[in-house]
């Protein structure tokens, strides 16, 4: 009696309908698509992406080598060489960040005492060579210098929140 | 007294009668937050963080200051103790800058971890904080000065263990400042402790300065390789390189004291002269091949110098610094090939008292309750700091130092009596001594403990047999305690092993087999043992560092690693046999000497070499007696033969030239200059220099036998009459002779 039921129903393409209604229904609604890279997604001041060393303002680098983010870095991402420069601060020599390692948390930057080690809104890089996904001090520094404008306000932005 | 018991938070404890409450807690694993106290520095008392609630007294008392009674109670956790605990803490940190992330003590601080422990969070003063100008102290011991919060540690060691005041307190409250006296650099050769004590990063170690982290450093045992005394070390390591020493404690030998030597020797392990790679000589080249070829290199030239000239004509000469593994089978070796000429005594040149007695083994204990410490040819505080630092101690109780030496060294303590003689005097200074005739000999007489210590000047004299012969008379005589304080960490296993020729080692050999010898700075007669190198045919170094004189007459070099990099065993002075492991990583291709001396031997096709590790190795020593026919001591000779009229060589060791790993760190290259003044000259007293007809600053000409180096003139009022004081060890005199013996000095016109 059942399967009569079901046989006959199907000639009435009620589920066709109902599943073309739904197709229907987005059709027409709004688009959400966005044409990247043109186009970019809004993002939140505390996102986590690609990491930049930052410099003070008299374009002295912020870095001290207190080795805190190396030392609470979960991925043992980050690698420190430290030692006095030629005017007696503590310097580093060498720091370099492997992305491949990295896993985005963001506590380098919490444990940082001098907000030097920042985590940028820039999510988007890639890696054509073996060896490019360190970052070196000279790459962070670049990345540093290029937006600080925008880490600065991003810092300041949230600032509130701490 | 009998024992007293106490109370500290309602654990009942037994203390003797003056001991403080803070070492009775201390007994009994009850912490109690503290700066200025240290168990082996008197009671200070001005921290004030060892604050404690005692039952019945009015206020809080300080642990380190207060002295156990009869039923007392003492609360160091109460609401009362912990509100002043926390009161001075914040006194502390007032004028303490919040520089920790740039602080070489950050992760390791007394201070970082108290102030989290019995700290509060926050703090009322919101002042300007004092700061205060820093001082450049010399090139071991960086200074923070703003971070110190005059706890006086550092002061109370120069005086009390050290004994050269160096440091002190100038001013009083806030504007009390740490500080050397007059602007000078520190040069006690146990400075580098204050770096320890420092609750704070007020002292920090220069050459480790801003390098790494306490977190990063893994921390190994290891053993001092620099003196008889064999202090216990840890080597603290990154990624397989030590970064810095630091003392391990040991009752015995070093308390929680280290000299810097042992601290600062390890910047040489990474000089730029280590041997990276091994090396044959082709073509009159030195060029890096493959371990299978140097070996293969190795045997070929060995058999066939051997075959042509005989057994007896291989000889080999080694560090007194290398481990008892290494002594051992080196000297297995070569007694296995057939040849008995193996020498570590390499500054020594006269063993006509007896060719077999070992040095004998003396604790450093004896000092401890010596009424009378009689020097010999010892400048012991240079020599063995942490044996100088126990008779500083023994001075301090009271103790008389006397001394007979060859140059009026400058000690911390001073000498109830002293017989500065040149070194052909020598010998019948002793015997003055001996036949109890002079001052010194009264002082001996009525002590009723004496402690006898032979030095490197002593043991390097060229009458050392008979040196020797006269100390053990004298210490039989005044029933002394005699201990003979041999050059580099391992004599003692040097003889346990068998290093030691069984007749008088041959001046020139055809093959040489060295290892851990640099030829112009670890022997005696530099001039003759690098003679003999270069007229050899075959010359086989095992080597830690490049040397130019190994560069120019070595026909293979095989890299070996010093003591951080190998397992061995160093036997000290009081005759502990102290195993340690390799704390760090070879560097290049260098392996430990104990395996390429067993793979030598394999290729040499001599049996019993299969060691498999460095314990067994270790066995063997322990199982094997090593009898060697006794040679019976001469009578002493009256008048000993040797011309008196001449002017003669006084060649200490300067103490940062010891060994090959002490010429190359730098920070200690560094301080020794401040330390012992313009090395590359020839010394002597006003007198000498009017009997030469010299004036200071002359340039001279000096001569013994056919060597000569120029050197300028000096004038020195520690050098006795008759002698002039030109060191050994050192670049400028590496082409003359006999650290002690006949010298010419010559006007250059």
């Amino acid at each position: 009696m059942r399967r009569l039921r079901l046989w006959l129903k199907s000639f009435s393409f009620s589920e066709l309908i109902r599943g073309l209604t739904v197709t229907g229904r987005y059709f027409f609604r709004k688009k959400t698509t966005i044409q990247f890279p043109e186009e970019q997604t809004p993002k939140s001041p505390r996102f986590r992406g690609l990491h930049a060393l930052r410099r003070y303002p008299n374009g002295e680098e912020r870095c001290i080598a207190c080795k805190l983010c190396e030392a609470v870095c979960p991925a043992l991402a980050i690698k420190i060489e430290s030692e006095p420069r030629e005017d007696g601060s503590r310097r580093t020599t060498l720091y370099e960040v492997d992305v491949f390692k990295c896993v985005y948390c963001g506590f380098c930057e919490e444990a940082c005492p001098v907000d030097s080690i920042v985590l940028t809104r820039h999510d988007e890089y890639h890696v054509e060579n073996r060896g490019e996904n360190i970052l070196t001090k000279e790459k962070l520094l670049a990345i540093g210098d290029k937006y600080e404008a925008e880490i600065a306000a991003d810092r300041k932005e949230d600032a509130r929140y701490r | 007294m009998s024992d007293i018991e106490i109370e500290i938070d309602g654990q009942t404890c037994t203390a003797a009668p003056n001991q403080m409450v803070i070492q009775v807690a201390d007994a009994v694993g009850i912490y109690i937050p503290r700066f200025c106290y240290h168990k082996h520095l008197s009671v200070a008392a001005n921290c004030r963080m060892c604050l404690v609630e005692v039952e019945k007294a009015p206020k809080p008392m300080p642990a380190c200051a207060t002295p156990v009674a009869a039923g007392m109670k003492v609360f160091t956790r109460s609401a009362k103790a912990l509100a002043a605990q926390r009161a001075v803490m914040e006194f502390l940190l007032i004028n303490h800058p919040l520089d920790c992330p740039i602080c070489d003590q950050g992760g390791e601080c007394e201070l970082q971890d108290l102030s989290l422990g019995y700290g509060k969070a926050d703090s009322y003063y919101c002042e300007g904080k004092r700061s205060v100008k820093d001082e450049d102290i010399g090139p071991l011991i960086a200074t923070d000065m703003t971070r110190c919060i005059q706890c006086t540690r550092c002061v109370r060691f120069g005086t009390e263990i050290a004994g050269i005041r160096e440091l002190g307190a100038t001013d009083r409250g806030e504007n009390m400042e740490i500080t050397t006296y007059i602007k000078h650099t520190i040069q006690s050769e146990v400075s580098g402790n204050i770096i320890d004590l420092c609750p704070v990063g007020a002292l920090t170690s220069k050459p480790y300065r801003f390098t790494a982290r306490a977190w990063e450093l893994v921390q190994s045992a290891t053993i001092a390789a620099h003196d008889c005394i064999g202090s216990h070390l840890y080597a603290h390591t990154r990624d397989g390189k030590v970064m810095r020493v630091v003392p391990r404690e040991n009752t015995a030998l070093n308390e929680t004291w280290i000299s810097d030597r042992d601290r600062f020797s390890y910047e040489g392990l990474y000089h730029e002269d280590r041997v990276q790679k091994p090396m044959i000589r082709e073509n009159g080249k030195l060029k890096e091949v493959s371990w299978q070829d140097a070996f293969a290199f190795a045997l070929q030239g060995l058999q066939r110098t051997l075959n042509r000239s005989g057994v007896a004509e291989l000889a080999g000469l080694i560090s007194p610094s290398a481990t008892l593994e290494e002594l051992y089978l080196f000297q297995k070796l070569l007694r296995s090939v057939g040849s008995t000429n193996v020498e570590h005594r390499l500054r020594q040149s006269d063993f006509s008292d007896a060719m077999s007695v070992a040095p004998l083994v003396f604790s450093l204990n004896e000092f401890s309750d010596a009424d009378v410490i009689l020097l010999i040819g010892s400048q012991i505080h240079k020599e063995q700091p942490i044996a100088g630092v126990h008779v500083q101690k023994a001075f301090k109780r009271g103790a008389k130092i006397i001394a007979v030496n060859m140059l009026d060294y400058d000690f911390h303590f001073s000498l109830t009596e002293k017989m500065i003689v040149a070194p052909q005097a020598f010998v019948s200074a002793l015997m003055e001594i001996n036949e109890g005739k002079n001052a010194m000999a009264a002082v001996l007489s009525s002590a009723k403990k004496v402690c006898i210590v032979l030095g490197a000047a002593a043991q390097n004299h060229m009458q050392a047999g008979l040196v020797r012969t006269l100390a053990e008379q004298i210490a039989k005589k005044y029933n002394a305690a005699l201990g003979i304080f041999t050059e580099g960490a391992n004599a003692m296993g040097a003889w346990i092993a068998g290093a030691v020729p069984e007749k008088q080692m041959p001046t020139s050999a055809k093959a040489y087999l060295l290892l851990n010898v640099e030829p112009d700075k670890d022997c005696g007669n530099p001039a003759a043992t690098v003679h003999a190198l270069r007229a050899a045919e075959f010359v086989v170094s095992f080597s830690i560092f490049h040397n130019p004189i190994l560069q120019a007459c070595a026909h293979v070099i095989f890299p070996i690693v010093p003591f951080t990099e190998t397992s061995g065993t160093f036997v000290n002075m009081a005759g502990d046999w102290q195993s340690f492991t390799g704390v760090a990583n070879a560097v290049g291709e260098a392996r430990p000497a104990w395996k390429v001396l067993r793979v030598l031997a394999n290729y040499l096709q001599l049996s019993g070499f299969d060691y498999e590790s460095s314990e067994e190795v270790r066995r063997e020593v322990k199982e094997k007696s090593l009898a060697r026919v006794p040679v019976v001591v001469k009578e002493v000779n009256v008048v000993a033969d040797i011309p008196k009229n001449k002017i003669y060589r006084v060649g200490d060791i300067p103490i940062y030239e010891v060994d090959s790993i002490v010429r190359r760190a730098k920070a200690l290259q560094a301080i020794q200059p401040v330390m012992e003044g313009e090395l590359a000259a020839v010394r002597m007293s006003t007198e000498m220099l009017t009997q030469l007809q010299l004036r200071e600053g002359m340039e001279v000409r000096v001569k013994q036998g056919e060597h000569s180096v120029r050197l300028p003139v000096k004038l020195d009022t520690h050098v006795p009459g008759g002698a002039v004081f030109v060191p050994g060890g050192i670049e400028a005199t590496k082409e003359l002779g006999n650290l002690f013996g006949e010298i010419e000095i010559e006007g250059i016109d």
